[in-house]
């Protein structure tokens, strides 16, 4: 089955890429955004038998650094 | 007097660390491959280089730090062996969680690369016990991901501890409080982004990095 995995920087870390991202959109001409914040995202193709835990263990330990970012685990 | 250097794919700053080590210790270290699971025998002092360990893959230092030898690393890091991580080292320090706080891309997007100013803040680890405390050092820097993170409580914690060692004197990266170096709670293990490895010789334009690795070599010696 299918597990997506997100990392995304968390509140109140400063986000250089996101902002460079921002004043991007607003070059183009794009109004009314106010804020950008980069992330990413992490598709495993895993057993079924995989457990919630081992799910969250693997971004623990390696997917997301927790120290600055949170995660958020779907299974598809 | 016995050091090594760890060597993963895409390290490049390896060969600029053991001709420091060789220097000051007159013998050459053991350069230890990333797949290797033990350190030889007997090390008594751990580099890990910079450069672009995996090619930077998820995040600058994540993959090094989870790769075999790191394990061995930490195991001599907890017995108290001197361990210096420059720059990538840095960033696969704090991915090992062997020094607290993340190093993230810089501030102003740019890989930063010159010789900037940087303060001593602790001249009592063995690392920096040969310099003199305020004391202000030239030492080039060159990286893309050095923007120190850390939350407010580790950071004063880490201050309140005297355990930033190096200080920027201006703005080079975003790094929280201008931290360029920062010790473990034991003092024994020193992450930085400046390359002192780049600053021991005359013909570098400066000699400022040769007294860190005096510093923790001699005290072995």
């Amino acid at each position: 089955m299918k597990v997506q995995v997100y990392v995304t920087l968390k509140p109140g870390v400063l986000d250089p890429q996101g902002k460079a991202i921002h004043h991007a959109l607003e070059g183009l001409g794009f109004g009314g955004v106010s804020d950008v914040r980069a992330g990413r995202f992490i598709e495993l193709e895993v057993a079924d038998d995989v457990s919630d835990a081992d799910l969250d263990a693997m971004c623990a330990k390696l997917l997301a650094n927790t120290v600055i970012e949170n995660y958020r685990i779907e299974r598809a | 007097m016995k050091t090594a250097v760890i060597v993963f794919p895409g390290s490049n700053c390896d060969r600029d660390m053991a001709v420091a080590l060789e220097k000051v210790t007159g013998r050459a270290p053991a350069m230890v491959w990333h797949r290797e699971t033990e350190l030889p025998d007997g090390i008594d002092f751990i580099a890990l280089p910079g450069g672009f360990s995996y090619g930077d893959y998820l995040r600058s230092g994540a993959m090094a730090a989870r790769s075999p030898i790191l394990r061995s690393v930490a195991d001599a890091a907890g017995r108290g062996v001197p361990v210096l991580g420059v720059c990538n080292g840095f960033q696969v320090l704090a991915e090992a969680q062997l020094l607290p706080g993340a190093l993230m891309r810089n501030a102003g997007l740019n890989f930063v690369c010159r010789t900037v100013a940087l303060k001593v803040e602790n001249s009592q680890s063995l690392f920096t016990a040969t310099y003199d405390a305020g004391e202000t050092l030239n030492i080039p820097v060159a990286h893309h991901d050095g923007n120190y993170f850390a939350d407010a409580a580790t950071l004063d914690r880490v201050e309140g501890e005297g355990r930033v060692a190096f200080r920027y004197t201006d703005a080079v990266n975003g790094s929280a409080r201008d931290i360029a170096g920062v010790l473990n709670d034991a003092g024994n293990v020193l992450g930085m982004m400046p390359h002192p490895e780049r600053a021991i010789d005359r013909a570098h334009g400066g000699t400022d990095g040769l007294r860190l690795f005096e510093a923790a070599l001699g005290v072995l010696a």
